[in-house]
Protein backbone atom coordinates (compact mmCIF):
# COMPACT_ATOMS: atom_id res chain seq x y z
CA UNK A 1 0.00 0.00 0.00
CA UNK A 2 1.95 3.14 -1.06
CA UNK A 3 -0.98 5.34 0.08
CA UNK A 4 -0.04 4.17 3.99
CA UNK A 5 2.85 5.85 5.57
CA UNK A 6 4.28 4.98 9.09
CA UNK A 7 5.03 7.19 11.81
CA UNK A 8 3.31 8.58 14.53
CA UNK A 9 -0.42 7.67 12.87
CA UNK A 10 -2.04 3.97 13.14
CA UNK A 11 -4.94 4.44 11.07
CA UNK A 12 -6.03 0.74 11.93
CA UNK A 13 -8.14 0.98 8.97
CA UNK A 14 -9.36 -3.14 9.23
CA UNK A 15 -10.95 -2.53 12.80
CA UNK A 16 -12.43 0.74 11.54
CA UNK A 17 -13.80 -0.81 8.89
CA UNK A 18 -15.04 -3.35 10.59
CA UNK A 19 -16.75 -1.27 13.00
CA UNK A 20 -19.56 0.78 10.72
CA UNK A 21 -21.14 -2.69 9.28
CA UNK A 22 -21.08 -4.11 12.87
CA UNK A 23 -22.98 -1.35 14.41
CA UNK A 24 -25.50 -1.37 11.47
CA UNK A 25 -26.22 -4.71 11.91
CA UNK A 26 -26.59 -4.51 15.42
CA UNK A 27 -29.25 -1.54 14.89
CA UNK A 28 -30.68 -3.32 11.93
CA UNK A 29 -31.67 -6.28 14.39
CA UNK A 30 -32.93 -4.13 17.08
CA UNK A 31 -35.16 -2.44 14.37
CA UNK A 32 -36.20 -5.77 13.77
CA UNK A 33 -37.03 -6.67 17.21
CA UNK A 34 -40.04 -4.57 16.78
CA UNK A 35 -41.41 -5.57 12.94
CA UNK A 36 -40.94 -9.03 14.04
CA UNK A 37 -42.89 -8.62 17.57
CA UNK A 38 -46.00 -6.98 15.41
CA UNK A 39 -45.79 -9.53 12.21
CA UNK A 40 -45.76 -12.03 15.01
CA UNK A 41 -48.86 -10.57 17.18
CA UNK A 42 -50.77 -10.20 14.20
CA UNK A 43 -50.79 -13.53 13.27
CA UNK A 44 -51.65 -14.74 15.96
CA UNK A 45 -54.51 -12.57 16.70
CA UNK A 46 -55.22 -13.14 12.95
CA UNK A 47 -55.35 -16.88 13.43
CA UNK A 48 -57.13 -16.75 16.43
CA UNK A 49 -60.40 -14.90 15.31
CA UNK A 50 -60.04 -17.11 12.31
CA UNK A 51 -59.88 -20.65 14.39
CA UNK A 52 -63.96 -19.42 14.21
CA UNK A 53 -64.40 -19.65 10.60
CA UNK A 54 -64.54 -17.03 8.20
CA UNK A 55 -62.24 -13.72 9.48
CA UNK A 56 -64.36 -11.13 7.43
CA UNK A 57 -67.88 -12.71 8.85
CA UNK A 58 -66.51 -12.67 12.44
CA UNK A 59 -65.38 -8.53 12.28
CA UNK A 60 -68.70 -7.97 10.54
CA UNK A 61 -70.79 -9.78 13.53
CA UNK A 62 -68.56 -8.41 16.11
CA UNK A 63 -69.23 -4.95 15.04
CA UNK A 64 -72.64 -4.72 14.53
CA UNK A 65 -73.49 -7.21 18.11
CA UNK A 66 -73.85 -5.47 21.47
CA UNK A 67 -72.18 -7.59 24.33
CA UNK A 68 -73.43 -11.24 24.98
CA UNK A 69 -72.29 -14.79 26.83
CA UNK A 70 -72.91 -16.37 23.87
CA UNK A 71 -69.71 -16.49 22.17
CA UNK A 72 -71.65 -17.36 18.51
CA UNK A 73 -73.35 -13.95 18.71
CA UNK A 74 -70.84 -11.31 21.55
CA UNK A 75 -70.34 -8.58 19.79
CA UNK A 76 -68.75 -4.79 20.35
CA UNK A 77 -70.95 -2.57 18.75
CA UNK A 78 -71.78 -0.91 21.88
CA UNK A 79 -67.90 -0.14 22.74
CA UNK A 80 -67.20 0.84 19.64
CA UNK A 81 -70.05 3.74 19.50
CA UNK A 82 -68.69 4.12 23.55
CA UNK A 83 -65.18 4.80 22.48
CA UNK A 84 -66.00 7.26 19.47
CA UNK A 85 -68.19 8.96 21.56
CA UNK A 86 -65.31 9.37 24.33
CA UNK A 87 -62.64 10.56 21.35
CA UNK A 88 -64.99 13.25 19.63
CA UNK A 89 -65.72 14.43 23.36
CA UNK A 90 -62.23 13.86 24.56
CA UNK A 91 -60.99 15.91 21.27
CA UNK A 92 -63.59 18.70 22.16
CA UNK A 93 -62.52 19.51 25.58
CA UNK A 94 -59.04 18.37 25.26
CA UNK A 95 -57.74 20.00 22.35
CA UNK A 96 -58.80 23.60 23.23
CA UNK A 97 -57.54 23.26 26.52
CA UNK A 98 -54.12 21.90 25.91
CA UNK A 99 -53.07 23.68 22.66
CA UNK A 100 -54.60 27.11 24.55
CA UNK A 101 -52.50 25.77 27.65
CA UNK A 102 -49.28 25.58 24.96
CA UNK A 103 -49.62 28.81 22.89
CA UNK A 104 -49.88 30.60 26.68
CA UNK A 105 -46.96 29.18 28.18
CA UNK A 106 -45.17 29.77 24.82
CA UNK A 107 -45.98 32.92 23.10
CA UNK A 108 -47.56 35.23 26.35
CA UNK A 109 -46.00 34.15 29.49
CA UNK A 110 -42.86 35.54 30.15
CA UNK A 111 -39.81 33.25 31.56
CA UNK A 112 -39.45 32.91 35.13
CA UNK A 113 -39.82 30.74 37.90
CA UNK A 114 -43.39 30.45 37.67
CA UNK A 115 -42.96 29.51 34.22
CA UNK A 116 -40.17 27.16 34.82
CA UNK A 117 -42.70 25.29 37.68
CA UNK A 118 -45.71 24.74 35.02
CA UNK A 119 -43.21 23.40 32.58
CA UNK A 120 -41.62 20.72 34.95
CA UNK A 121 -45.35 19.99 36.44
CA UNK A 122 -46.51 19.27 32.96
CA UNK A 123 -43.21 17.25 32.46
CA UNK A 124 -43.90 14.99 35.48
CA UNK A 125 -47.88 14.60 34.48
CA UNK A 126 -46.88 13.27 31.06
CA UNK A 127 -45.18 10.46 32.96
CA UNK A 128 -47.94 9.50 35.10
CA UNK A 129 -49.49 6.38 34.86
CA UNK A 130 -53.05 6.02 33.71
CA UNK A 131 -54.69 4.69 36.27
CA UNK A 132 -53.78 7.60 38.30
CA UNK A 133 -55.95 9.33 35.97
CA UNK A 134 -58.03 7.57 36.80
CA UNK A 135 -58.38 7.72 40.26
CA UNK A 136 -58.01 11.52 40.25
CA UNK A 137 -61.17 11.67 37.44
CA UNK A 138 -63.46 9.03 40.01
CA UNK A 139 -62.41 12.11 42.68
CA UNK A 140 -63.01 14.74 40.72
CA UNK A 141 -65.66 14.07 38.11
CA UNK A 142 -67.56 11.09 38.68
CA UNK A 143 -67.81 12.12 42.28
CA UNK A 144 -66.89 15.57 42.92
CA UNK A 145 -65.95 14.89 46.42
CA UNK A 146 -69.20 14.09 47.41
CA UNK A 147 -71.15 16.91 46.18
CA UNK A 148 -73.67 15.03 44.88
CA UNK A 149 -74.97 17.69 42.35
CA UNK A 150 -71.93 18.33 40.70
CA UNK A 151 -71.16 14.54 40.16
CA UNK A 152 -70.88 13.46 37.09
CA UNK A 153 -71.24 9.56 37.93
CA UNK A 154 -70.04 7.00 35.60
CA UNK A 155 -71.05 8.83 32.68
CA UNK A 156 -69.32 9.46 29.04
CA UNK A 157 -68.74 13.03 30.45
CA UNK A 158 -66.96 11.93 33.65
CA UNK A 159 -64.88 9.38 31.14
CA UNK A 160 -64.08 11.89 28.69
CA UNK A 161 -62.63 14.43 31.10
CA UNK A 162 -60.66 12.33 32.70
CA UNK A 163 -59.37 10.91 29.49
CA UNK A 164 -58.46 14.71 28.73
CA UNK A 165 -56.70 15.21 31.46
CA UNK A 166 -54.67 11.97 30.19
CA UNK A 167 -53.50 13.40 27.06
CA UNK A 168 -53.34 17.03 27.97
CA UNK A 169 -49.57 17.24 29.01
CA UNK A 170 -49.02 15.63 25.73
CA UNK A 171 -51.14 18.06 23.66
CA UNK A 172 -49.32 21.02 25.73
CA UNK A 173 -45.79 19.72 25.06
CA UNK A 174 -45.97 19.03 21.04
CA UNK A 175 -48.06 22.51 20.62
CA UNK A 176 -44.87 24.18 22.36
CA UNK A 177 -42.35 22.25 20.64
CA UNK A 178 -44.20 23.50 17.09
CA UNK A 179 -44.52 26.53 18.45
CA UNK A 180 -40.71 26.54 18.75
CA UNK A 181 -40.02 25.36 15.07
CA UNK A 182 -41.82 28.64 14.15
CA UNK A 183 -38.34 30.98 13.01
CA UNK A 184 -38.48 34.21 14.92
CA UNK A 185 -37.96 36.20 11.63
CA UNK A 186 -41.39 35.27 10.89
CA UNK A 187 -42.35 36.89 13.85
CA UNK A 188 -40.16 39.86 13.47
CA UNK A 189 -41.56 40.49 9.91
CA UNK A 190 -45.43 40.24 11.36
CA UNK A 191 -44.13 42.88 14.77
CA UNK A 192 -42.40 44.98 11.97
CA UNK A 193 -45.98 45.86 10.36
CA UNK A 194 -47.45 46.39 13.16
CA UNK A 195 -49.16 43.28 14.40
CA UNK A 196 -50.07 43.02 17.86
CA UNK A 197 -49.37 39.88 19.72
CA UNK A 198 -52.40 37.90 18.94
CA UNK A 199 -52.50 38.83 15.70
CA UNK A 200 -49.09 37.77 15.32
CA UNK A 201 -49.75 34.36 16.88
CA UNK A 202 -53.13 34.01 14.71
CA UNK A 203 -52.11 34.78 11.54
CA UNK A 204 -48.72 33.29 11.34
CA UNK A 205 -47.33 31.75 14.36
CA UNK A 206 -50.26 29.02 14.50
CA UNK A 207 -50.54 28.53 10.88
CA UNK A 208 -47.52 27.21 10.63
CA UNK A 209 -47.04 25.35 13.79
CA UNK A 210 -50.60 23.54 12.66
CA UNK A 211 -49.44 20.54 10.82
CA UNK A 212 -47.27 19.60 13.83
CA UNK A 213 -49.97 20.44 17.03
CA UNK A 214 -52.01 18.30 14.83
CA UNK A 215 -49.58 15.37 13.82
CA UNK A 216 -48.80 15.26 18.31
CA UNK A 217 -52.94 15.59 18.70
CA UNK A 218 -54.19 13.20 16.91
CA UNK A 219 -50.88 10.82 18.22
CA UNK A 220 -52.57 11.93 22.06
CA UNK A 221 -55.98 11.44 21.00
CA UNK A 222 -55.08 7.78 19.68
CA UNK A 223 -54.11 7.23 23.23
CA UNK A 224 -57.86 7.51 24.17
CA UNK A 225 -58.69 4.81 22.27
CA UNK A 226 -56.70 2.54 23.68
CA UNK A 227 -56.49 3.65 27.19
CA UNK A 228 -58.64 0.92 29.53
CA UNK A 229 -57.07 1.06 33.14
CA UNK A 230 -58.95 5.05 33.69
CA UNK A 231 -62.23 3.85 32.33
CA UNK A 232 -62.48 1.12 34.86
CA UNK A 233 -61.87 3.68 37.60
CA UNK A 234 -64.39 6.45 36.32
CA UNK A 235 -67.21 3.74 35.62
CA UNK A 236 -67.15 2.12 32.36
CA UNK A 237 -69.02 -0.42 31.98
CA UNK A 238 -68.29 -4.13 31.42
CA UNK A 239 -71.75 -5.28 30.02
CA UNK A 240 -74.43 -3.14 28.51
CA UNK A 241 -76.50 -4.01 25.90
CA UNK A 242 -77.34 -0.31 24.25
CA UNK A 243 -74.72 2.20 23.17
CA UNK A 244 -75.04 5.81 24.83
CA UNK A 245 -77.17 7.98 23.68
CA UNK A 246 -75.53 11.22 24.79
CA UNK A 247 -72.59 12.64 27.19
CA UNK A 248 -74.53 11.84 30.00
CA UNK A 249 -75.38 8.70 29.35
CA UNK A 250 -73.78 5.15 30.91
CA UNK A 251 -70.92 4.03 28.16
CA UNK A 252 -68.80 0.98 27.68
CA UNK A 253 -65.37 1.61 25.80
CA UNK A 254 -63.55 -1.47 22.97
CA UNK A 255 -60.69 -1.92 25.27
CA UNK A 256 -62.75 -2.36 28.03
CA UNK A 257 -65.02 -4.81 26.39
CA UNK A 258 -62.17 -6.62 24.89
CA UNK A 259 -60.30 -6.96 28.52
CA UNK A 260 -64.02 -8.23 30.00
CA UNK A 261 -64.36 -11.12 26.86
CA UNK A 262 -59.93 -12.21 27.56
CA UNK A 263 -61.38 -12.95 31.28
CA UNK A 264 -64.43 -15.13 29.96
CA UNK A 265 -63.24 -19.03 30.86
CA UNK A 266 -65.26 -20.36 27.75
CA UNK A 267 -62.09 -20.84 24.94
CA UNK A 268 -64.64 -19.86 22.64
CA UNK A 269 -64.21 -16.17 23.02
CA UNK A 270 -60.53 -16.14 21.93
CA UNK A 271 -61.74 -15.58 18.84
CA UNK A 272 -64.19 -12.81 19.93
CA UNK A 273 -61.18 -10.78 21.87
CA UNK A 274 -58.83 -11.73 18.82
CA UNK A 275 -61.55 -10.05 16.66
CA UNK A 276 -61.83 -7.17 19.16
CA UNK A 277 -57.82 -6.25 19.56
CA UNK A 278 -57.94 -6.74 15.68
CA UNK A 279 -60.73 -3.88 15.23
CA UNK A 280 -59.10 -1.24 17.84
CA UNK A 281 -55.59 -2.11 16.09
CA UNK A 282 -57.10 -1.03 12.68
CA UNK A 283 -58.58 2.03 14.63
CA UNK A 284 -55.40 2.92 16.11
CA UNK A 285 -53.30 2.52 12.80
CA UNK A 286 -56.04 4.49 10.80
CA UNK A 287 -55.83 7.22 13.42
CA UNK A 288 -51.79 7.37 12.87
CA UNK A 289 -52.79 7.58 9.22
CA UNK A 290 -54.96 10.81 9.22
CA UNK A 291 -52.14 12.01 11.18
CA UNK A 292 -49.30 11.33 8.41
CA UNK A 293 -51.61 12.62 5.69
CA UNK A 294 -52.25 15.34 7.47
CA UNK A 295 -48.63 16.35 8.38
CA UNK A 296 -47.73 15.78 4.65
CA UNK A 297 -50.28 17.67 3.02
CA UNK A 298 -49.73 20.89 5.29
CA UNK A 299 -45.52 20.40 4.80
CA UNK A 300 -46.53 20.05 0.81
CA UNK A 301 -48.31 23.47 0.69
CA UNK A 302 -45.90 25.49 2.58
CA UNK B 1 -48.88 56.19 -9.05
CA UNK B 2 -46.26 57.22 -6.99
CA UNK B 3 -47.48 60.50 -5.88
CA UNK B 4 -50.68 58.42 -4.29
CA UNK B 5 -48.71 55.90 -2.12
CA UNK B 6 -48.61 57.25 1.65
CA UNK B 7 -47.70 60.85 0.84
CA UNK B 8 -46.61 62.04 4.38
CA UNK B 9 -49.50 64.35 5.85
CA UNK B 10 -49.69 67.10 4.54
CA UNK B 11 -49.67 68.97 7.83
CA UNK B 12 -46.98 67.38 9.17
CA UNK B 13 -45.07 68.20 6.58
CA UNK B 14 -45.44 71.63 6.07
CA UNK B 15 -45.16 72.08 9.74
CA UNK B 16 -41.90 70.64 10.29
CA UNK B 17 -40.36 70.07 7.06
CA UNK B 18 -37.41 70.81 8.63
CA UNK B 19 -37.47 69.37 12.08
CA UNK B 20 -35.77 65.65 11.47
CA UNK B 21 -37.85 62.22 11.56
CA UNK B 22 -36.27 60.69 14.20
CA UNK B 23 -33.83 61.95 16.77
CA UNK B 24 -31.77 60.46 19.45
CA UNK B 25 -30.88 62.14 22.92
CA UNK B 26 -28.06 60.51 25.27
CA UNK B 27 -29.26 57.05 24.16
CA UNK B 28 -27.80 53.87 25.63
CA UNK B 29 -28.85 50.20 24.81
CA UNK B 30 -28.21 47.74 27.24
CA UNK B 31 -28.14 43.61 26.53
CA UNK B 32 -28.36 42.67 30.40
CA UNK B 33 -25.22 43.97 32.03
CA UNK B 34 -23.24 45.02 28.83
CA UNK B 35 -23.71 48.25 27.52
CA UNK B 36 -24.42 48.25 23.31
CA UNK B 37 -24.84 51.42 22.62
CA UNK B 38 -23.66 54.58 24.92
CA UNK B 39 -24.59 58.46 23.88
CA UNK B 40 -25.90 58.45 20.96
CA UNK B 41 -26.72 61.62 19.60
CA UNK B 42 -28.65 61.62 16.16
CA UNK B 43 -30.47 63.12 13.96
CA UNK B 44 -32.34 61.78 11.05
CA UNK B 45 -33.33 64.00 8.18
CA UNK B 46 -36.72 63.42 6.63
CA UNK B 47 -37.06 62.26 3.46
CA UNK B 48 -33.70 61.81 2.96
CA UNK B 49 -31.42 58.50 3.25
CA UNK B 50 -29.40 58.43 6.12
CA UNK B 51 -26.47 55.52 5.96
CA UNK B 52 -25.13 54.32 9.50
CA UNK B 53 -21.87 52.51 8.77
CA UNK B 54 -19.37 50.98 11.26
CA UNK B 55 -17.62 48.01 11.86
CA UNK B 56 -19.68 44.79 13.12
CA UNK B 57 -21.07 44.50 16.47
CA UNK B 58 -20.53 48.11 17.02
CA UNK B 59 -24.33 48.56 17.54
CA UNK B 60 -26.01 49.50 14.05
CA UNK B 61 -28.82 47.33 13.93
CA UNK B 62 -29.26 48.07 17.71
CA UNK B 63 -29.44 51.49 17.16
CA UNK B 64 -32.30 51.09 14.48
CA UNK B 65 -33.86 48.78 16.35
CA UNK B 66 -34.91 51.87 18.38
CA UNK B 67 -36.78 53.43 16.02
CA UNK B 68 -39.87 50.84 15.64
CA UNK B 69 -39.11 49.78 18.89
CA UNK B 70 -37.99 46.04 17.80
CA UNK B 71 -35.85 45.86 20.81
CA UNK B 72 -39.06 44.88 23.01
CA UNK B 73 -38.85 41.50 21.74
CA UNK B 74 -35.03 41.12 23.25
CA UNK B 75 -36.04 39.79 26.63
CA UNK B 76 -33.21 41.81 28.69
CA UNK B 77 -32.68 45.01 26.43
CA UNK B 78 -33.57 48.08 28.21
CA UNK B 79 -33.00 51.43 26.67
CA UNK B 80 -31.99 54.75 28.19
CA UNK B 81 -32.27 58.68 26.98
CA UNK B 82 -34.80 59.81 24.83
CA UNK B 83 -35.82 58.76 20.72
CA UNK B 84 -38.17 61.39 19.42
CA UNK B 85 -40.27 60.43 15.69
CA UNK B 86 -41.88 64.04 14.54
CA UNK B 87 -40.80 65.30 17.58
CA UNK B 88 -42.74 62.85 20.23
CA UNK B 89 -41.01 60.28 22.46
CA UNK B 90 -41.00 57.19 21.99
CA UNK B 91 -39.57 55.45 24.54
CA UNK B 92 -41.09 53.90 27.49
CA UNK B 93 -43.86 51.75 28.29
CA UNK B 94 -46.58 54.49 27.46
CA UNK B 95 -46.03 54.30 23.82
CA UNK B 96 -48.16 52.04 21.62
CA UNK B 97 -45.18 49.83 20.15
CA UNK B 98 -48.22 48.51 17.41
CA UNK B 99 -48.98 51.89 16.26
CA UNK B 100 -45.20 52.69 16.05
CA UNK B 101 -44.35 50.23 13.82
CA UNK B 102 -47.05 50.65 11.36
CA UNK B 103 -45.27 53.93 10.89
CA UNK B 104 -41.93 52.87 10.88
CA UNK B 105 -41.74 49.90 8.98
CA UNK B 106 -38.49 47.65 8.75
CA UNK B 107 -36.54 45.54 5.99
CA UNK B 108 -34.98 42.99 6.97
CA UNK B 109 -31.50 41.72 6.58
CA UNK B 110 -32.28 38.01 5.17
CA UNK B 111 -35.64 37.79 3.02
CA UNK B 112 -38.39 36.98 5.12
CA UNK B 113 -41.59 37.30 3.58
CA UNK B 114 -44.62 34.93 4.81
CA UNK B 115 -45.08 31.51 3.67
CA UNK B 116 -48.16 32.97 2.30
CA UNK B 117 -49.00 33.73 -1.78
CA UNK B 118 -47.42 36.85 -3.07
CA UNK B 119 -51.00 38.61 -2.64
CA UNK B 120 -51.40 37.73 0.94
CA UNK B 121 -47.97 39.01 1.81
CA UNK B 122 -48.75 42.44 0.88
CA UNK B 123 -52.27 41.72 1.91
CA UNK B 124 -51.66 40.91 5.12
CA UNK B 125 -50.19 43.45 6.68
CA UNK B 126 -52.94 46.07 4.98
CA UNK B 127 -55.48 43.97 6.77
CA UNK B 128 -54.16 43.86 10.05
CA UNK B 129 -53.92 47.72 10.44
CA UNK B 130 -57.70 48.20 9.42
CA UNK B 131 -57.70 48.81 5.59
CA UNK B 132 -61.03 49.53 3.73
CA UNK B 133 -59.76 50.65 0.60
CA UNK B 134 -60.05 48.29 -2.78
CA UNK B 135 -56.98 45.68 -1.97
CA UNK B 136 -56.03 44.58 -5.52
CA UNK B 137 -55.07 48.30 -6.55
CA UNK B 138 -53.10 48.65 -3.08
CA UNK B 139 -51.25 45.32 -3.85
CA UNK B 140 -50.52 46.67 -7.53
CA UNK B 141 -49.60 50.14 -6.00
CA UNK B 142 -47.40 48.40 -3.75
CA UNK B 143 -45.80 46.08 -6.18
CA UNK B 144 -45.38 48.72 -9.28
CA UNK B 145 -43.39 50.48 -6.14
CA UNK B 146 -41.48 48.07 -5.06
CA UNK B 147 -40.11 47.09 -9.00
CA UNK B 148 -41.47 43.70 -8.48
CA UNK B 149 -44.95 43.96 -10.46
CA UNK B 150 -43.82 43.20 -14.12
CA UNK B 151 -42.11 40.19 -12.64
CA UNK B 152 -45.38 38.73 -10.62
CA UNK B 153 -47.87 40.31 -11.82
CA UNK B 154 -48.75 36.65 -13.00
CA UNK B 155 -48.09 34.56 -10.19
CA UNK B 156 -49.77 36.83 -7.92
CA UNK B 157 -51.22 33.47 -5.72
CA UNK B 158 -47.87 31.66 -6.03
CA UNK B 159 -45.95 31.29 -2.77
CA UNK B 160 -43.70 34.39 -2.05
CA UNK B 161 -41.27 31.67 -0.99
CA UNK B 162 -40.72 30.61 -4.92
CA UNK B 163 -39.48 34.07 -5.55
CA UNK B 164 -35.63 34.21 -6.13
CA UNK B 165 -33.45 36.19 -2.93
CA UNK B 166 -33.61 39.65 -4.61
CA UNK B 167 -37.46 39.61 -5.50
CA UNK B 168 -38.02 38.34 -2.20
CA UNK B 169 -36.42 41.18 -0.74
CA UNK B 170 -38.34 43.14 -3.16
CA UNK B 171 -41.69 41.80 -1.82
CA UNK B 172 -40.64 42.51 1.63
CA UNK B 173 -40.17 46.13 0.81
CA UNK B 174 -43.69 46.27 -1.15
CA UNK B 175 -45.05 44.59 2.04
CA UNK B 176 -43.88 47.64 4.25
CA UNK B 177 -45.17 49.98 2.08
CA UNK B 178 -48.06 48.76 1.47
CA UNK B 179 -48.99 49.68 5.41
CA UNK B 180 -47.73 53.10 4.02
CA UNK B 181 -45.45 54.35 6.62
CA UNK B 182 -43.47 57.49 7.38
CA UNK B 183 -40.09 55.85 7.92
CA UNK B 184 -38.49 52.45 6.48
CA UNK B 185 -35.59 51.34 8.25
CA UNK B 186 -33.08 48.62 6.35
CA UNK B 187 -31.10 46.42 8.11
CA UNK B 188 -27.94 45.38 5.16
CA UNK B 189 -31.33 45.10 3.39
CA UNK B 190 -28.51 43.77 0.21
CA UNK B 191 -26.00 41.61 1.88
CA UNK B 192 -28.21 38.63 0.99
CA UNK B 193 -28.55 39.83 -2.63
CA UNK B 194 -26.58 39.81 -6.01
CA UNK B 195 -24.95 42.98 -7.68
CA UNK B 196 -27.93 43.59 -10.09
CA UNK B 197 -30.46 42.77 -7.07
CA UNK B 198 -28.83 45.48 -5.08
CA UNK B 199 -28.49 47.65 -7.97
CA UNK B 200 -32.73 47.00 -8.05
CA UNK B 201 -33.19 47.67 -4.64
CA UNK B 202 -30.51 51.15 -4.48
CA UNK B 203 -32.93 52.41 -7.69
CA UNK B 204 -35.81 51.87 -5.56
CA UNK B 205 -34.27 53.42 -2.70
CA UNK B 206 -33.38 56.15 -4.70
CA UNK B 207 -37.11 56.49 -5.97
CA UNK B 208 -38.41 56.39 -2.47
CA UNK B 209 -36.74 59.08 -0.71
CA UNK B 210 -39.27 61.48 -2.33
CA UNK B 211 -41.86 60.15 -0.16
CA UNK B 212 -40.06 58.60 2.83
CA UNK B 213 -37.60 58.50 5.36
CA UNK B 214 -35.41 55.97 4.82
CA UNK B 215 -32.17 54.49 7.56
CA UNK B 216 -29.58 51.96 5.55
CA UNK B 217 -27.26 50.09 7.59
CA UNK B 218 -24.53 48.79 5.20
CA UNK B 219 -21.32 47.38 5.12
CA UNK B 220 -20.60 48.70 1.64
CA UNK B 221 -19.06 51.75 1.55
CA UNK B 222 -19.83 51.86 -2.03
CA UNK B 223 -23.45 51.69 -1.67
CA UNK B 224 -23.33 53.96 1.35
CA UNK B 225 -21.50 56.27 -0.97
CA UNK B 226 -24.22 55.67 -3.79
CA UNK B 227 -27.23 55.75 -2.50
CA UNK B 228 -27.38 58.05 0.86
CA UNK B 229 -27.36 61.51 1.61
CA UNK B 230 -26.17 61.86 5.37
CA UNK B 231 -23.89 59.20 6.87
CA UNK B 232 -23.45 58.39 10.36
CA UNK B 233 -20.28 56.38 11.40
CA UNK B 234 -20.42 54.02 14.44
CA UNK B 235 -17.49 52.52 16.45
CA UNK B 236 -16.62 50.61 19.31
CA UNK B 237 -15.61 52.49 21.68
CA UNK B 238 -11.41 52.46 22.47
CA UNK B 239 -11.99 53.18 26.02
CA UNK B 240 -14.47 50.88 27.08
CA UNK B 241 -11.41 47.74 27.13
CA UNK B 242 -12.17 44.35 28.85
CA UNK B 243 -13.40 42.84 25.92
CA UNK B 244 -16.38 45.07 25.74
CA UNK B 245 -18.17 46.55 22.77
CA UNK B 246 -19.98 49.64 23.27
CA UNK B 247 -21.02 51.50 20.37
CA UNK B 248 -20.29 54.97 20.05
CA UNK B 249 -21.28 57.74 17.62
CA UNK B 250 -18.20 59.42 16.37
CA UNK B 251 -19.37 61.09 13.35
CA UNK B 252 -22.81 62.53 11.12
CA UNK B 253 -22.29 64.03 7.96
CA UNK B 254 -22.98 65.16 4.77
CA UNK B 255 -22.31 61.90 2.77
CA UNK B 256 -19.93 63.11 0.35
CA UNK B 257 -18.16 65.20 3.46
CA UNK B 258 -18.07 62.61 4.98
CA UNK B 259 -16.44 60.42 2.31
CA UNK B 260 -13.69 62.70 1.31
CA UNK B 261 -13.26 64.90 4.19
CA UNK B 262 -13.88 62.71 7.19
CA UNK B 263 -13.29 65.21 10.81
CA UNK B 264 -12.91 61.94 13.19
CA UNK B 265 -9.63 59.82 12.91
CA UNK B 266 -11.64 56.85 13.53
CA UNK B 267 -13.67 57.40 10.17
CA UNK B 268 -11.41 58.26 8.31
CA UNK B 269 -9.47 54.64 9.36
CA UNK B 270 -12.92 53.14 8.90
CA UNK B 271 -13.70 54.18 5.45
CA UNK B 272 -10.29 53.76 4.43
CA UNK B 273 -9.97 50.02 5.00
CA UNK B 274 -7.65 50.28 8.35
CA UNK B 275 -9.97 49.69 10.84
CA UNK B 276 -12.87 46.94 10.85
N1 LIG C 1 -30.20 40.06 21.46
C1 LIG C 1 -29.03 40.41 21.99
N2 LIG C 1 -28.67 39.98 23.22
C2 LIG C 1 -27.49 40.32 23.77
N3 LIG C 1 -26.58 41.06 23.15
C3 LIG C 1 -26.86 41.52 21.91
C4 LIG C 1 -28.09 41.22 21.28
N4 LIG C 1 -28.10 41.79 20.05
C5 LIG C 1 -26.91 42.43 19.95
N5 LIG C 1 -26.16 42.27 21.06
C6 LIG C 1 -24.83 42.84 21.29
O1 LIG C 1 -24.87 44.22 21.07
C7 LIG C 1 -23.74 44.64 20.32
C8 LIG C 1 -24.20 45.36 19.07
O2 LIG C 1 -24.87 44.45 18.24
P1 LIG C 1 -25.54 44.86 16.87
O3 LIG C 1 -26.24 43.69 16.34
O4 LIG C 1 -26.31 46.10 17.07
O5 LIG C 1 -24.25 45.18 15.99
P2 LIG C 1 -24.17 45.59 14.47
O6 LIG C 1 -23.41 46.85 14.40
O7 LIG C 1 -25.48 45.54 13.83
O8 LIG C 1 -23.24 44.44 13.91
P3 LIG C 1 -23.28 43.76 12.46
O9 LIG C 1 -22.65 44.74 11.55
O10 LIG C 1 -22.41 42.56 12.63
O11 LIG C 1 -24.69 43.44 12.14
C9 LIG C 1 -22.92 43.41 20.03
O12 LIG C 1 -21.85 43.39 20.93
C10 LIG C 1 -23.85 42.26 20.30
O13 LIG C 1 -23.14 41.19 20.86
MG1 LIG D 1 -26.47 44.26 12.38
Amino acid sequence: MSVESAGRFHPRRRSRALAGPVFAAACLLATLTGVLALAVLTLAVVAAAASDGGLIDLLHRLAVNPQSGDPARAGFRVGIVGSAWLLALTALIGIPTGVGAGVFLEEYMPAGRLKGAIQTNIANLAGVPSVVYGILGLAVFARAFGVSGLALGPSLLAGALTLSLLILPTIVVTTQEALRTVPPSLRHAAMALGATRWQVVAGHVLPSALPGILTGTILGLSRVVGETAPLLMVGAAGSLLRPPRGPMDRYSALPVEIYNYAKEPDPAFQAVTAGGILILVALLLSMNAVAIVIRDRFRRRR
Amino acid sequence: MSATLAPPPAAASDASADEPALQTRALRVWYGASLALRDVDLDVPRHRITALIGPSGCGKSTLLRCFNRMNDLVPDARVEGDVRFDGVSIVGPKVDAVTLRRRVGMVFQKPNPFPKSIYNNIAWGARINGYRGDMDELVERSLRRAALWDEVREKLHRSGLDLSGGQQQRLCIARTLAVEPEVILMDEPCSALDPISTARVEDLMEDLKDDYTIVIVTHNMQQARRVSDVTACLMPDVEAGGGRRTGVLVEVSPTDVLFTNPVDPRTEAYITGRVG
